[in-house]
């Protein structure tokens, strides 16, 4: 991974140091930045982002930023909110969201034996082999708080149950997400995010 | 011991490392004193803390603002907690969520049975101060969640620090009304205490300090002893 010049997309969210942190754990620099041409030259990009869709949509598109996502050509990951940033459409305030994916993201429905917001680790199952999840068994728990999520569709690469399945990670292109944080999900979060940066453009 | 005599466990560093390697699903620091004192956390050790763990980790204590929570979320934090300045102003609960969203906004209660009724305590953390409120626990935590806090922790003061069981009767009553996880907290004090507050008051997490740090046994037994009990857990 030495090489690896990692850009975090400014989207205005409170919680980048842990995500910071964690990229320092594995040796990898990286910078908080909202500027468009340190984005587009870093060798991977991630999204990350607490808070709101719709909120952290303005930002992105006053900024400018939305397009420049949109048309990256690097590994990007989004986390978590950013994740749900790469869907079409977002039902948290009916937010227009970047469109990488065609998928839309749902309100997660609370019952006695699924709160919402979904907090806490949950397994997470590979529906195909892939080097985002190289040496991480099918079936590691990872640390979740969501009360929004995509649903599993084409571009699903793994699910995690809340009642029902949910997408946990997907890919298209040069595009990844986890609705996951695996900033803060311990052995397996490492080994996920190493495995990013070990994805080459 | 109950909320009395607080004890100095050792460097939080030291511990908050060890307690990660071990196993722990999540770490909550508490600095009880915080409210009482009407000063807020020492942030300096956050950062720290955030540095060290790959696991959650919450920040509790007199945070009394917007700002304040920003400051420790900033610091890397993934959630905060209120408790009594909540009580005094739970406009507070609504400004956090609209700002950083109901996931990382945490609410601890301090409860006891008076009378016929469970109620809120308030500035739990000194005994020079602590004093009862006008609150009923469970309107108090409908108004949470209505004003969008995104987990309770529910500290159950007959029970804590004596390790005689955590509050089943009143955890469960208070699950009923929950939609948002609740987390169990006050009377762990061995591992079946843990299975029934899981199985009988199906709480989402249960939360223990004295017998961690006196070594009554260690979280990978008691993770474990879970596991082979059927509860689901991360071994």
């Amino acid at each position: 991974m030495s090489g690896a010049d990692v850009a975090i997309v400014d989207s205005g969210g409170a919680n980048i140091a842990s995500l910071q942190y964690a990229l320092d754990r594995l040796g990898v620099g990286s910078t908080l930045t909202g500027d468009p041409r340190t984005i587009e030259s870093a060798s991977h990009v991630i999204l990350p982002g607490v808070g709101a869709a719709a909120e952290a949509m303005r930002r992105l598109s006053q900024s400018g930023l939305s397009k420049v996502i949109a048309d990256l050509r690097q590994p990007v990951l989004g986390i978590c909110l950013g994740m749900q940033l790469f869907a079409r459409f977002s039902e948290e305030e009916r937010t227009e969201c970047l469109g990488i994916v065609p998928d839309s993201a749902e309100k997660l429905r609370p019952s006695p034996q699924a709160p919402v917001p979904n907090i806490g680790w949950c397994r997470v199952r590979q529906s195909a082999t892939h080097k985002l999840f190289a040496g991480i068994d099918c079936g590691s728990y990872f640390y979740f708080v969501h009360s929004y999520a995509i649903g599993c569709g084409e571009h699903t690469l793994a699910t995690a149950d809340h009642a029902t399945p949910f997408t946990a990670v997907l890919a298209y292109k040069n595009f990844f997400a986890s609705q996951f944080h695996p900033e803060r999900s311990a052995a397996a979060g490492a080994k996920f995010l190493s495995n990013f940066l070990r994805i080459s453009s | 011991m109950q909320f009395r005599e607080h004890r100095i466990v050792g460097d939080i560093l030291e511990l908050a490392e060890k307690y990660s390697r071990s196993g722990a699903d999540e770490i909550v620091f508490y600095d009880i004193t915080a409210s009482p004192d009407g000063r807020t956390v020492d942030r300096t050790w956050v950062n720290k803390v955030a540095a060290l763990l790959d696991i959650p980790f919450c920040v509790a204590g007199g945070i009394r603002s917007v700002a304040d929570a920003e400051e420790i979320l900033g610091h890397g934090a993934d959630k905060i907690s209120v408790n009594s300045p909540a009580l005094e102003n739970p406009a507070l609960i609504s400004e956090l969520a609209r700002r950083f969203g109901s996931q990382c906004v945490i609410l601890g209660v301090d409860s006891r049975m008076v009378g016929e009724s469970w109620q809120v305590y308030q500035y739990a953390g000194d005994e020079n101060r602590i004093t009862s409120t006008s609150r009923a626990t469970l309107e108090w935590i409908a108004e949470a969640q209505q004003r969008g806090v995104g987990e309770i922790v529910l500290n159950c003061m007959n029970r804590d620090g004596v390790r005689n069981g955590y509050d089943i009767d009143q955890l469960a009553t208070a699950k009923n009304s929950c939609d948002v996880p609740l987390i169990a907290s006050g009377g762990a004090g061995v591992m079946q205490d843990f299975e029934e507050v899981f199985n009988v008051a199906d709480v989402s997490g249960a939360l223990a300090a004295s017998v961690f740090h006196d070594h009554s046994f260690s979280i990978p037994d008691l993770k474990q002893y879970l596991h082979m009990a059927d509860i689901e857990v991360r071994l």
